[in-house]
């Protein structure tokens, strides 16, 4: 042990703002049972027991805003998760190393571009007096549309633009489990006259399928967090009725109205259901003799 | 690589199709990808009256760097440059102070109580407090409005944490510590000496990683930052190009002149604000790369 000291000290720093700014506000969460009074402190304001949690099931802001977080979720995952197979595939077949090396630095380059800027892309692009979008309609004869304050064009550029900034960056973990499959697997099915398709219905897909399997296990374990920056970026007044969900619901009732306990419990009941996701996907998961993450 | 490695092959005639269909969907998402960002690129050199009513495409037409100039003049976007600047120089040094050590700490396999702290670390992946909590605690703790708070409550963050120990278990042989030590160097000397040195790629990845995370980020200042001498570049982008009410863009003769103005110098920011990433891009890409790779070992 007494040797050990040295490592302690450089772990220390870590643990400690760890603790402090990851465990701390764990402590905060006995709030969301609690009617919360800054002068009684987080001690000394009163028990209310699930007070807020019912509220919030039965305020008639709960469906929408699961519905419209649902929604949100999935259809980005449905969207956003074959993609980059895809490309990893495509790419794969590729023969010349110049042009998959192009590609690739051009796909992943969108992931470093920040969620404001995206948001600033899609403002430019669709914008109703200007926009690129709206232009070429009006080349074409097309009205032209109000898609930064329509909550069906909402959905399309969340996901959309999810997928743009995403794709890229995504396809690199299949891209090298591509890369290590051994060669003479290719080889061997060559000689048996199997073609491209072939090899990689049955050489590619089965090596992915551990990555793929728990990639998807804790994506679905996210289907209720939708990402807050991009969401609240593009809301307004006019796609609310798409663009409320959870986390900018949280936001705005507890950052904006004060109501601590009740966003409190809004945000918990959130990260529960996200855990339970994980681990009962994870657990079907298992039973079922594929992956687990753990 | 694997797939077409080697002696050239006759393809069949439907092998050929199936590169010729290939090639299409690579140029497909190369396009995708590229596309917005070029068009930014162009619209930002051309006449603002021309990108409006859709005659710019592929090329710049009416090329000026007017936009350019009125970035020159606003006040609130050098004040936000100054400020990303400041929180990614600090923030990241920060970031990497707290991060190495103890990545390097977590690797040593005689480390006792091991596994309970990586445990400690591997937690806060899946449960935390979430924005409200750590509000209340940001307040309490009187940080909000001041400059740490863009660097102190980031400090450290599991997934960086881990990516970097699995760097370090695989990457420094144990022969070299055991060298070490029958040489009597102490447990410090040697992750300043020996590790520190041979771990130039990991290191190189944690800056990126840090440093992009830090001059992108907008959250924590919405949540925590009043003053707007002290907001970054993406909050002042945001405020610039965002706030402008979406429905009556160009309905009244003020808005209208106010939008050609805005017009002028909107793609210009959005290629300011990106500006160092994407000029840094090319160069350091491959360690992106090699940190996912790194991270995808499962610990």
């Amino acid at each position: 042990m007494r040797r050990y000291w040295q490592l302690y000290i450089l772990l220390l720093p870590a643990v400690v703002s760890m603790a402090v700014f990851h465990y701390g506000p764990m402590y905060g969460i006995m709030l969301a049972f609690k009617d919360y009074r800054p002068y009684l402190g987080y001690l000394g304001s009163p028990w209310v027991g699930f007070k807020h949690f019912l509220r919030f099931f039965r305020s008639n802001k709960f469906w929408p805003v699961m519905y419209n977080t649902m929604f949100l979720s999935a259809y980005s995952m449905i969207a956003s998760f074959p993609l980059p197979i895809v490309l990893a595939l495509c790419l794969n077949y590729i023969p010349s190393v110049r042009l998959k090396k192009l590609v690739q630095n051009i796909t992943y380059a969108p992931h470093f571009v920040s969620t404001v800027v995206v948001v600033s892309i899609l403002n430019v692009f669709f914008a109703q007096s200007y926009g690129l979008v709206n232009n070429i309609r009006e080349s074409l004869g097309l009205s032209r549309e109000l898609y930064m304050g329509s909550a069906a064009a909402f959905r399309h550029m969340y996901v959309w633009s999810g997928v743009w900034s995403g794709v890229g960056w995504s396809s690199i973990i299949y891209f090298s489990s591509l890369s290590a499959i051994d060669e003479t697997m290719h080889d061997a099915a060559k000689v048996d006259g199997a073609g491209i398709l072939q090899r990689i219905r049955y050489i590619d897909l089965p090596m992915l399928k551990p990555t793929i399997l728990t990639l998807l296990i804790l994506r679905v374990g996210d289907l209720l967090s939708v990402g807050f920056d991009k969401v609240f970026l593009l809301q307004n007044d006019l796609n609310l009725s798409a663009s409320e969900t959870i986390s900018t619901y949280v936001y705005s009732m507890g950052i904006g109205n004060q109501q601590y306990g009740y966003s409190i419990a809004v945000g918990l009941f959130e990260s529960v259901v996200n855990l339970v996701m994980v681990l009962t996907v994870n657990h079907i998961s298992k039973k079922l003799g594929e992956t687990s993450i753990w | 690589m694997s797939g077409t490695k080697g002696k050239r092959v006759k393809l069949s005639a439907s092998e050929q199709v199936f590169m010729i269909v290939n090639h299409l969907i690579a140029i497909f998402f190369l396009i995708a990808c590229l596309y917005p960002l070029w068009f930014v690129l162009i619209a930002s050199f051309s006449d603002p009256t021309l990108v409006t009513s859709g005659k710019v495409f592929i090329w710049p037409k009416g090329f000026t760097i007017e936009g350019y100039k009125a970035i020159l003049e606003e006040h609130n976007i050098w004040v936000g440059y100054k400020n990303t600047i400041l929180y990614t120089v600090v923030g990241t040094a920060y970031n990497l102070c707290l991060t190495i050590p103890a990545a390097y700490a977590l690797s040593v396999r005689e480390l006792p109580f091991r596994r309970g702290f990586n445990l400690f670390f591997l937690i806060t992946l899946f449960v935390g407090g979430g924005m409200i909590p750590t509000y209340l605690l940001i307040n309490k703790l009187h940080l909000v409005n001041t400059f740490a708070v863009m660097v102190i409550p980031g400090g450290v963050g599991a997934w960086n944490l881990i990516l970097c120990r699995n760097f370090f278990s695989t990457n420094i042989p144990v022969e070299l510590k055991d060298a070490t030590r029958i040489d009597g160097g102490s447990e410090l000397r040697f992750f300043f000496q020996v590790a520190l040195p041979l771990s130039k790629a990991i290191l190189a990845v944690m800056l990126l990683f840090f440093a992009v995370g830090h001059w992108n980020s907008f959250r924590p200042a919405l949540l925590y930052l009043r003053d707007q001498e002290k907001h970054p570049m993406q909050l002042v982008l945001r405020n610039l190009l965002l706030n402008t009410s979406v429905t009556n863009d160009y309905e009244d003769a003020y808005n209208m002149k106010r939008m050609m103005d805005m017009q002028s110098l909107k793609y210009g920011v959005i290629i300011v604000s990106s500006l160092p990433v994407l000029v840094m891009y090319p160069f350091i890409q491959k360690y992106f790369v090699k940190g996912v790779m790194v991270g995808s070992v499962k610990g």
